[in-house]
């Protein structure tokens, strides 16, 4: 289980690509040289915001274009894709909630691939923000024999069910505390979001994180450019580079835009449900009304706005 | 006059050396320069390179971190007799404690960096620059504490080598104060790197309120075990006398702070192992394996036993001031907390995640040849203080620079 990631054999097709990463990475490199030459020389304001990247909270209305601005640009240059990044702020009023109907999912993973598409997750290495434990029906909910890797011919198998998990929107968020730099937050509508400038790669949420959900970019994150998903958001599925850590946001592209997130628009069984928790007549408000739900680790006093329960 | 220009003279002194020295440095420059390149392919290819993933987010690069914390806070076990009770064998290597406790935080700090995705993004912490996440961030504290034990440190060692070159004596009225701070300092930063684990609910291996005792012992015995052996090195390879009584002294300290580490270890398995809750699949992970992942078992045990070893071997006092036994129990003590404070703390936690995944973690040759740049990092600067700090604590600086002055910087 110790291999590497890289170790899968690549297509030629995927080499081809892989070639292209590399050059671009050259490439950006060349810039940031470029960048520190112009620098010193006096440069655009673009290359200096590159260079000496502020921490997004602290950004003036201006710098937040010219932030926009380069990562629109960076991901022309690295990934050859025209993409639109903005940074929609949360909606006053708004408390996002999550609610997962266990006795519905079959296990079938189309979420975790919908997830990995519209959030333009790395595919090799390969990063997947919602992990489908498969447990057995006998034990119940049980991590010390869940299985992430399960892989039988046909889903669900008769003797388990399924617990996809994936970051569970913490009130009172153990990764954001520890961060050292304050790279992490919780958002006014309740998404914790993780500034890709800022954070410097120690791990420390990860390490503080219950539930798993945080992912490090160990290489060079690669996606072919017919595959990126061009419309992002600046702290959520925008291009991130290696060595920084990222999450699920529930999709705060789409979510601030009144859209479902990817997960739950791709379910074939309508196991997963999304809203506003300050509306009474929101989806999960409705669910945790009619239904009786819980939390995973509610012992941690993490308070998740991710709630499970059986539905049927 | 040499005492007109420091600089010159400090590297006059170290290059002055025999066949030996120049030995040890090239062995340390090469394994300097293997360790650099493994880190120039890191920065190339990303912590890829490493067997860490995202279940094992953290491991070789902390848990040697995490052990020279230890090594550096340990300065204070010859510090505190030293400084305060004027008890003059220990005093001579004191301040030999001192650049010890400078070199392990070089490394501690190089250990951090090479376990960073973004290096070049550290000014982040910089508070007014950047933006340190203070007080909330235990990593922010560990930050501070350890820059601020490395200054403090920095300066004692080299006002009194400074006053040394000069033949004078150090400002005590400004030392001892220092001194007299750098004991809290020292227990500082072991606790506050104990709590940036032991913080944690979401691991319930390190989220323990024993943690933190259990890391200011093991340094007690670490650190000082690594002192004595670097202590026989000089002994045989300089002109500085070190007196039997004060290793003897130091051996016995050593011997206390191993029955308490073993005690605080024994209280730990007892309630783990009792209570055998969700929690005990860790400590499992560590001494009886989990199924066919048994890679940390043999490392687990060898902890325990090294450890009881030479807490006996330290106990008595025919083996303790006998030289064979005393060596081998220091080489003990080293593996047993090496283990214990290295893999041992940081693996298990991990092992399995949080969801319940076991991924074996082994770390790759980049890892290994990155740890032995650093600890060859950490040596020279050893190495290097030492050349300059030792004719100066000997006096055969001064008596060779002017032959009738009196004044040597350590009594």
């Amino acid at each position: 289980m110790a291999e590497r990631c890289t170790d899968n054999a690549t297509t030629p097709e995927e080499e081809k690509f892989l070639d292209a990463t590399k050059l671009g990475r050259r490439d950006f490199l060349t810039a940031l040289g470029v960048t520190a030459a112009g620098y010193l020389t006096g440069c655009s304001a673009e290359s200096r915001e590159a260079f000496f990247a502020k921490r997004f909270l602290e950004l003036s209305p201006s710098e937040l274009d010219l932030r926009l601005k380069r990562l629109r640009d960076s991901a022309a240059v690295k990934y050859g894709a025209t993409v639109d990044v903005s940074a929609t702020p949360a909606q006053p009023g708004v408390l996002f909630g999550y609610a997962l109907d266990l006795s519905r999912c079959v296990g079938c993973r189309r979420c975790v691939y919908a997830c990995v598409k519209e959030n333009n997750q790395s595919r090799d290495p390969q990063i997947q923000w919602i992990r489908v434990l498969e447990m057995e029906k006998e034990k119940g909910i049980d991590l010390e024999h869940a299985n992430p890797y399960y892989n039988p011919d046909t889903v669900p198998d008769p003797e388990h069910f399924y617990l996809p998990v994936s970051c569970q929107q913490c009130r009172t968020p153990q990764c954001t505390q520890v961060c050292p730099v304050g790279a992490t937050w919780q958002e006014p509508d309740g998404i914790v979001v993780i500034d890709y400038d800022w954070c410097i790669g120690c791990r420390c949420c990860m390490s503080a994180c219950p539930y798993g959900a945080r992912h490090f970019n160990w290489s060079e994150p690669t996606i072919s450019p017919e595959e990126v998903n061009p419309k992002m958001h600046a702290l959520g599925n925008r291009m991130r580079p290696r060595g920084v850590v990222e999450k699920c946001t529930f999709c705060v592209q789409r979510v601030r835009e009144g859209l479902y997130p990817a997960c739950v628009e791709i379910c074939p069984v309508g196991a997963r449900k999304f809203g506003n928790l300050l509306d009474p007549e929101g989806e999960v408000s409705r669910v945790l009304r009619d239904k009786r739900v819980f939390v995973l680790k509610a012992e941690l006093k993490t308070d998740p706005k991710f709630f499970y329960f059986y539905g049927l | 006059m040499r005492s007109n220009n420091l600089l010159i003279t400090a590297v006059r002194l170290l290059l002055r050396g025999g066949k030996a020295y120049w030995t040890w440095i090239a062995i340390l420059t090469t394994l300097i320069i293997w360790g650099v390149m493994a880190y120039v392919d890191q920065l190339t290819d990303g912590l890829i390179v490493t067997n860490m993933r995202d279940q094992v987010s953290w491991a070789f690069y902390i848990g040697n971190f995490t052990f020279l914390v230890g090594v550096a806070a340990a300065a204070v076990v010859l510090v505190i007799p030293a400084y305060v009770y004027h008890w003059k064998p220990i005093k001579e290597i004191a301040i030999l404690g001192e650049i010890l406790a400078i070199s392990a935080i070089i490394m501690c700090l190089l250990f951090v960096v090479v376990d960073m995705g973004h290096p070049e993004r550290a000014w982040h912490l910089i508070p007014g620059v950047g933006h340190m996440n203070f007080p909330k961030s235990m990593l922010a504290w560990d930050v501070l504490v350890l820059t601020l034990y490395l200054t403090l440190n920095s300066f004692i060692v080299g006002h009194i080598l400074y006053r040394g070159i000069q033949g004078r004596a150090y400002n005590s009225s400004l030392i001892v104060p220092l001194v007299l701070f750098s004991i809290p300092a020292a227990v500082g930063i072991h606790t506050v790197t104990a709590f940036l684990y032991a913080g944690l609910p979401g691991r319930p291996y390190w989220n323990a309120s024993i943690l933190a005792p259990r890391f200011i012992c093991s340094a007690f015995c670490s650190g000082p075990a690594i002192m004595l052996i670097l202590f026989q090195i000089l002994q045989r390879t300089t002109n500085i006398a070190i007196k039997e009584e004060a290793i003897s002294k130091v051996a016995e300290l050593m011997a206390y702070a191993m029955f308490i580490n073993l005690f605080l270890l024994g209280a730990e398995v007892f309630k783990e192992y009792y209570s055998a809750t969700e929690h005990l699949v860790h400590l499992q992970y560590l001494f009886n394996g989990l199924g066919n992942q048994r890679a940390l078992v043999p490392f687990g045990w060898a902890s325990v036993i090294c450890g009881i070893a030479a807490f006996l071997i330290f106990l008595f006092p025919q083996t303790r001031r006998n030289v064979v036994t005393l060596n081998l129990g220091c080489l003990l003590i080293y593996a047993s907390v090496y283990i214990e404070k290295g893999m041992g703390l940081v693996i298990p936690a991990f092992t399995p995640d949080v969801l319940g995944e076991v991924y074996v973690y082994i770390p790759t040759f980049h890892e290994l040849r990155i740890g032995a740049g650093i600890f060859s990092i950490g040596f020279l600067v050893f190495t290097l203080l030492c050349k300059v700090a030792v004719p100066i604590l000997t006096g055969e600086f001064a008596n060779a620079a002017r032959p009738l002055t009196q004044g040597t910087a350590a009594s």
